[in-house]
């Protein structure tokens, strides 16, 4: 697919009107790709003049500040935030909740300022905006549940524009019984993805598919790569991979329009 | 000795008090061990965060039962201890009931009517928090860090609630001319019967005993606050007053890193520069906590706020899952300690004297650190703001950044972020890859 980076656009003398931040997971995971593929189809058909930063991205340092390496977060901080202000970067957009929280609230005391979207807010601009539509047929009355990610939820307090992209695609959404602010986390924050949970009697995102199981869904839509991963594996653990998809939003809107 | 009286009633209430701003001087000490840390910002939503969390309740009806049950004592016990304050002008001036010609006979007894039934209510609300708490098993109250003292001051706090409430009761119903009056007496009209056949100066006794043991047991459970996890009633104010304002997700971003981080990507810094002067006087700074004196003000008067209720632990996925970490313990292990600090100051004449201990590993594991997935479920959930998370990451720091003491994997993970910006061992140079793989 063509998907323009920032170097080719200045060397252009273009500016996008917003930079897709993809984020590690969605670069190099080959779950995510998908992910990331799908909402660049979304973004290609509404038109929007966006750009990646290719090579030039870096990880965020979101899992490194979290696991407490102030250090590590802040050169990474530092370095990111120099790249994105040579290109004058003012808008950004990503399908990671991590990148989203951390470039929207820990990047402006480094000398980094952006209007940063969750890719489930800008779909939804996009769609107010009128230049985007979702196709309610395709899925129409699919049992679907949503898993909120910790990081657009609770720490941003977005509950509402993946709910309203959800409802848009003609699906039959059931909430589970802890959802939006009660949401139960799928285990993979504060770089636990990185590592061994602690010793316990359970995993959290099995604790976390039963949750959602409950809602006897068709589809498990996530808005998080990370999420994405844990959902899956607790959806394979539980055996019911062949009734049950791990879908991002992003994949179902790509799938409605048949993209 | 005509005045024996109101002198021992003014003794008494001047060493409560006095007891009480000493309790309450040395708490206020013990919070400003902590960091600085500026929370003068934003005024106006301060006091929208106090009005509504902490008067106004907001976040504890979030679970309906134990939560309107709260609102019922809550308010029964700030309502009726306006009473209390008749209570300290009869006894300092030997009068009775001053308050009831003052404010006529219907009035009043409206007033100590409503005190009635709502002492009423807040004692069967007690009553069923003594069940949640003892009969039936609700998990929050079961969990390791809750035997021992923290049950039995839960306990001793309800007790002390239907006690005062019940002696309230019974002045009233041993006093046989409020008795005779009929008005104001909704509740202690049923106890009266119970005196039938008692002889007045029996009734009378009855009366001031109820009388007396009600403003001491007062006193006295003013100054158990201290002691027990209710100081929640007072902190609870400046404690939603002083929360983070921002979006839970955002960390503070340590100013002591920026610094050097600054000097590190600036291309003129001269790696080679002699320190300045008064550069070998001045004592690094140390980052993330290992103990109290290095976490802030706001974080220490979190722990005195907590009234153990365990909403987070209940909620925290690693708890749910069976792992160590409890935010709950957090916050105990956290007041245990600062309080620990406090005494060894008393003790060596105002200085902190090092007793070989601190917060990290004496009170709390790393173990408990690492099963954290920083997803903010515990702030969320507590009732008055206390924010568990920012003390979890802060102690994590310290581990990762003064003792290179993250598990393995992290070790692996933060190598490769360092390596190739990505948190796998990638090449950067794929990063791209993506678009052409369909």
């Amino acid at each position: 697919m063509i998907v323009p980076t920032m170097a080719d656009m200045m060397a252009q003398g273009k500016q996008p009107e917003v930079l897709f931040w993809v984020g590690a997971a969605g670069s190099f995971d080959d779950r995510a790709k998908k992910i990331t593929r799908a909402f660049v189809k979304i973004l290609q058909q509404a038109n929007v003049n966006f750009a990646v930063l290719g090579t030039e991205e870096s990880s965020t340092g979101d899992a490194a500040k979290r696991a407490g390496n102030e250090f590590l977060f802040q050169m990474q901080a530092v370095t990111n935030i120099e790249v994105l202000n040579a290109y004058e970067v003012k808008t950004i957009v990503t399908c990671d909740p991590h990148s989203f929280n951390t470039l929207k609230n820990e990047y402006a005391s480094l000398g980094g300022n952006y209007e940063v979207f969750h890719h489930t807010q800008f779909i939804k601009k996009l769609i107010t905006e009128g230049r985007l539509s979702i196709d309610d047929s395709v899925l129409k009355n699919k049992r679907v549940t949503f898993h909120d990610p910790c990081y657009l939820g609770r720490a941003n307090d977005e509950y509402e524009s993946p709910r309203d992209l959800i409802k848009r695609l003609g699906v039959n959404l059931t909430e589970m019984k802890r959802n939006k602010s009660t949401a139960l986390c799928c285990g993979a924050g504060g770089a636990q993805m990185f590592k061994e949970p602690e010793k316990g009697n359970k995993d959290i995102n099995v604790l976390r598919t039963e949750d959602a199981l409950e809602t006897k869904p068709e589809i498990i839509a996530t808005g998080c790569p990370y999420c994405n991963t844990m959902m899956t594996d607790g959806v394979k653990f539980k055996e019911k991979e062949a009734e049950v998809a791990v879908l991002d939003i992003a994949e179902l809107i790509a799938q409605a329009n048949n993209l | 000795m005509q005045y024996l009286p109101n002198i021992v009633f003014a003794i008494i209430l001047i060493t409560g008090f006095g007891f009480f701003i000493k309790n309450i001087s040395k708490l206020i000490r013990n919070i400003k061990l902590g960091k600085s840390v500026d929370r003068s910002d934003n005024k106006a939503a301060r006091w929208k965060n106090m009005a509504k969390i902490a008067l106004g309740q907001y976040k504890m009806v979030r679970r309906p039962v134990s939560g309107v049950l709260h609102v019922v004592v809550y308010l029964g016990f700030v309502i009726t201890n306006i009473e209390v304050l008749a209570i300290i002008i009869d006894g300092l001036f030997g009068t009775h009931r001053v308050f009831q010609p003052i404010l006529g006979e219907v009035f009043y007894g409206f007033l100590i009517g409503t005190f009635e039934i709502l002492a009423a209510m807040v004692f069967v609300a007690v009553v069923v928090f003594w069940i949640r708490r003892n009969v039936i098993n609700i998990k929050r109250f079961l969990n390791k860090e809750m035997k021992g003292w923290p049950k039995s001051d839960g306990n001793i706090i309800l007790y002390f609630e239907m006690v005062l409430m019940t002696l309230f009761i019974v002045m009233n119903a041993a006093d046989v001319t409020f008795q005779s009056g009929g008005i104001g007496n909704p509740i202690s009209q049923f106890v009266y019967p119970l005196f039938n056949g008692f002889s007045s100066g029996t009734l009378h006794l009855i009366e001031q005993s109820a009388w007396w043991i009600h403003i001491v047991g007062i006193l006295v459970f003013l100054n158990y606050l201290y002691y027990s996890k209710h100081l929640h009633i007072l902190l609870a104010f400046p404690n939603t007053f002083y929360a983070k304002l921002k979006p839970k997700g955002q960390l503070d971003n340590l100013e002591a890193v920026t610094k050097e981080v600054q000097l590190m990507m600036d291309p003129n810094a001269d790696p080679y520069a002699a320190p300045a002067e008064d550069a070998e006087d001045e004592v690094p700074e140390k980052f993330g906590a290992s103990d109290v004196t290095d976490l802030n003000w706001v974080q220490l008067m979190n722990a005195y706020t907590c009234t153990e209720c365990g909403r987070c632990t209940s909620s925290c996925p690693a708890n749910l899952t069976g792992k160590e970490l409890s935010p709950r313990k957090i916050m105990m292990d956290t007041r245990d300690r600062m309080e620990e600090v406090g005494k060894n100051i008393d003790a060596n004449g105002g200085t902190f004297k090092d007793d070989g201990k601190q917060l990290l590993n004496d009170y709390i594991s790393p173990e408990e650190l690492w099963a954290c997935t920083s997803c903010n479920a515990c702030v969320q959930e507590c009732p008055v703001n206390i924010d568990p998370l920012s003390i979890i990451m802060d102690m994590r720091r310290y581990l990762v950044m003064e003792e290179s003491a993250a598990p393995q994997e992290l070790n692996m993970m933060m190598t490769n972020i360092e390596n190739n910006g990505a948190p796998w061992q990638y090449n950067q140079q794929d990063r791209l890859n993506w678009k052409d793989e369909e």
